[in-house]
């Protein structure tokens, strides 16, 4: 610890050599068994999903490793997703996990710009579940997919024994129809972009965390859980251009932006001032010790759009009922490549990473 | 939000930093220490050291409860989680800590029925819940969190709650503080104390600090002006020639603390004799136990534990870090073998070690004041080195 020049430059490449680690996707898992760790996603799950899945089941099509897979049909183009859900509890303030599985799937669907064709839904169910509760899931299920325009089509029902399945957990796949000729990908992103997003972030996460019931807090949140699609096709409608799409979900908004940096190798600067944060989610996300940063959303979207788009598809966003509330969050450059830079409200700047391990609090 | 905005004011952070800024000696290298975790979160959060001047450092100090804890201990932890029959509730920070045989989250994943919760009453309602099975809380902190294990404690016993149990690790600031100031490796100019466990505890221990050794100590909260205002308040000592312990804290801190906390931790538990921590080694009088009144609430002594010393992988330098003697970059394993991910050390762990905080946010900040602050400008050298560390998130 003495001073001196060698120092800093020692530190600067103790520096470098991690930002260049992050930047290479790790394709050795090191893990022997499966944690909680690695549903959370963030980093674990990450490294899970190339280091067994990519590795074992490597193709053109999975490897971009979006929202959905896009397929060539015929002379079309097809978006294909599958999502599972186990979200505990199954109804909490603003929907239920029926809602939730068709609105996850229809908007893993809009994010690549696919107006979606047709629905399945598969059912685990524990043994002793109710039929009522059950009931009002489908019915929930009919009803958000009637909002977004689509049917579910197939499906298939399985019983596991009691202490299995924790009530019931849900899986949807979607097939969807793009029906113009935009590219939308981390490919696309150049620097200068502008980076929106929808309308304000956390509410999903906090509200499910709240109707726990662990935490002894009593909010008025919802989650904000909504089907995409339409607001997607007023965003491509409005003539903006448009880079790329995604949503928010596990992981939170800072989990997306470090995935899109990594995979469009730019750099990201959030402007955390124009964060568009409920105060009720601000409010227990300090109780808790947790960034609403990294909080899940069910009903938001990421835009990255043309600079000189920024506006017209900042109003498109906020004509929508959906997007009433949308801002402009960040701006891409192309340094530092891979990196999420956070300009604090103090005027300091840190780096975003993606989520390690669970939003776990902080004990005090 | 209010009582939040206020304290993350743009215009009154610059004005501290400028009044600061204009109580450094010229050529002089300040070092003040941070002994909360908390505030180590909110200096690298906000990337304060950027808005301080060049030779002013904010040195971590052992404040992260989770950081402290002995690899023996985890072994314990774990030990007991795997006992059959066993509910093992603990907080979140604490499941990812590794042990010389993987963390409680890989417990969990070998079969361990470990559960995370918010408070020890929760883990108390785990137990009332499930009235075949031994509930063990597994509690760590300083004064801070004690006294809830201590209310837990006392309604256990009132509610004859026999299937519950407190893996009793909490541990005492001031013996930490004092082991701090006796070591030969660091000086420092003045402590920023600790918000919440003042709370409890009140001013008056700190006393000894200004008194026998002569150093500022000012209490302060954990938002980014609690601990702008907080430096700016020891720079003002210092400046003045003062060595006094003083209150930012005053909307939460009373001079004799919470005497009702106090009370409770004093009938439920008392100091044992010695306790390891990590990087600081055995520290007499520093931690403590269950009270023999408690007997039967004591994980200790319900469950057979190894109780075996463990010792630090070799390449893990959290001691050094928790002693503020090295910065997290100069750890060996510092973001290569050992990542908030993939932690070897505690240090990695919590949000609120100095590892994580700094990996999680610091990069970036410190390698963009680094390139300003070359040997070639026109800083001295040292004080463009203090200048690095400071950005760096301060070392330790």
């Amino acid at each position: 610890m003495g001073s001196g020049g060698s120092e800093p430059r020692r530190e600067r490449d103790v520096l470098d050599a991690i930002e260049r680690r992050r930047r290479r996707p790790r394709r050795k898992l090191l893990d022997s068994r499966i944690t909680l760790s690695h549903g959370a996603g963030g980093k674990s799950g990450h490294d899970l999903v190339e280091g067994v899945f990519v590795r074992e089941l490597s193709n053109p099509l999975l490897e971009p490793l979006g929202d959905s897979a896009l397929v060539e049909a015929g002379s079309g183009r097809l978006a294909f997703t599958t999502d599972s859900f186990v979200v505990r509890p199954l109804f909490f303030p603003g929907g239920d996990i029926g809602e939730l599985a068709v609105n996850g799937t229809v908007n893993d669907l809009a994010m690549a710009g696919a107006r979606p064709l047709a629905l399945s839904a598969g059912f685990v169910i524990e043994e002793g579940f109710a039929l009522a509760e059950l009931e009002a899931i489908a019915k929930s299920m009919g009803k958000a997919a009637a909002e977004a325009g689509v049917a579910i089509v197939t499906g298939d029902t399985k019983v596991v024994e009691r202490g299995n399945a924790d009530g019931l957990y849900v899986n949807t796949s979607g097939v969807g129809l793009i029906e113009h000729d935009l590219r939308l990908g981390p490919d696309a992103i150049r620097a200068g972009d502008r980076v929106l997003v929808s309308g304000p972030i956390g509410d999903h996460g906090m509200a499910v965390m709240i109707a726990r019931g662990d935490l002894e807090l009593e909010l008025e949140l919802e989650s904000d859980t909504a089907p995409l699609n339409g607001l997607v096709e007023t965003l491509l409608g409005s003539g903006a251009e448009v880079h790329c799409l995604r949503d928010p979900t596990r992981g939170g908004l800072a989990t997306v932006l470090a995935e899109l940096s990594l995979a469009a190798q730019v750099g990201i600067t959030l402007d955390e001032a124009s964060l568009p944060i409920r105060p009720e989610v601000n409010g227990a996300c300090e109780i808790l010790g947790i960034d609403p940063i990294y909080v899940a959303n069910e009903g938001r979207l990421v835009a990255v759009v043309a600079p000189d788009s920024a506006d017209t598809a900042l109003a498109a966003l906020r004509s929508d009922p959906l997007g009433r509330e949308a801002e402009i969050i960040a701006e891409v450059s192309a340094e530092p490549p891979g990196l999420v830079v956070l300009e604090t409200a103090l005027g300091g700047t840190r780096v975003v990473d993606m989520l390690a391990g669970d939003p776990l609090p902080r004990i005090c | 939000m209010r009582f939040v905005d206020e304290y993350r004011d743009p215009a009154l952070a610059r004005r501290l930093a400028e009044e600061i800024a204009g109580l450094v000696e010229p050529g002089r290298h300040y070092k003040l220490m941070e002994v909360c975790g908390g505030q180590t979160h909110t200096i690298v959060r906000w990337s304060l050291p950027e808005l301080l001047p060049a030779g002013v450092e904010l040195v971590h100090g052992p404040g992260c409860p989770v950081c402290v804890i002995p690899m023996g201990r985890q072994d314990d932890a774990i030990a007991i989680a795997e006992r059959p029959g066993v509910i093992f509730t603990t907080f979140g920070d604490m499941m990812r800590v590794p042990s010389s045989n993987g963390s409680l989250l890989d417990a969990k994943a070998r079969g361990a029925d470990v559960r995370m919760v918010y408070s020890p009453l929760d883990a108390l309602k785990v137990a009332r819940e499930n009235p075949d099975r031994e509930v063990v809380f597994f509690a760590i902190g300083f004064e801070t969190t004690a006294p809830s294990t201590a209310l837990t404690l006392r309604r256990a016993r009132s509610e004859r709650v026999g299937n519950f149990s407190v893996f009793c690790n909490h541990v005492t600031i001031i013996p930490a503080i004092k082991a701090i100031l006796d070591s030969p490796d660091l000086r420092l100019d003045g402590f920023i104390g600790p918000g919440h466990v003042s709370t409890v505890i009140g001013l008056n221990p700190y006393r000894f600090i200004a008194r026998d050794h002569g150093k500022p100590v000012v209490v302060s909260g954990f938002e980014p002006l609690d601990v702008l205002q907080g430096t700016q308040m020891v720079m003002r000592q210092l400046a003045e020639g003062r060595s006094e312990v003083e209150n930012q804290y005053l909307r939460v801190v009373r001079e004799q603390g919470n005497p009702l906390a106090l009370e409770a931790i004093a009938e439920t538990m008392e100091l044992r004799s010695t306790f390891e921590w990590r990087g600081l080694g055995f520290i007499s009088q520093s931690a403590l136990k269950l009270r023999p009144a408690y007997a039967e609430f004591d994980a200790e002594r319900r469950f057979e534990v190894p109780g075996v010393r463990v010792a630090d992988p070799k390449a893990c330098q959290c001691g050094e870090v928790l002693k503020g003697v090295i910065r997290p970059w100069e750890c060996k394993v510092f973001g290569t073998a050992c990542t908030p991910e993939r932690p070897i050390g505690t240090c990695m762990v919590s949000s609120e070690g100095a590892c994580a905080a700094y990996y999680n946010y610091g990069r970036h900040a410190g390698r963009r004041r680094l390139d300003r602050s070359r040997p070639d400008s026109d800083a001295p050298a040292h004080a463009a080195a203090a200048d690095a560390a400071s950005a760096a998130g301060g070392r330790g």
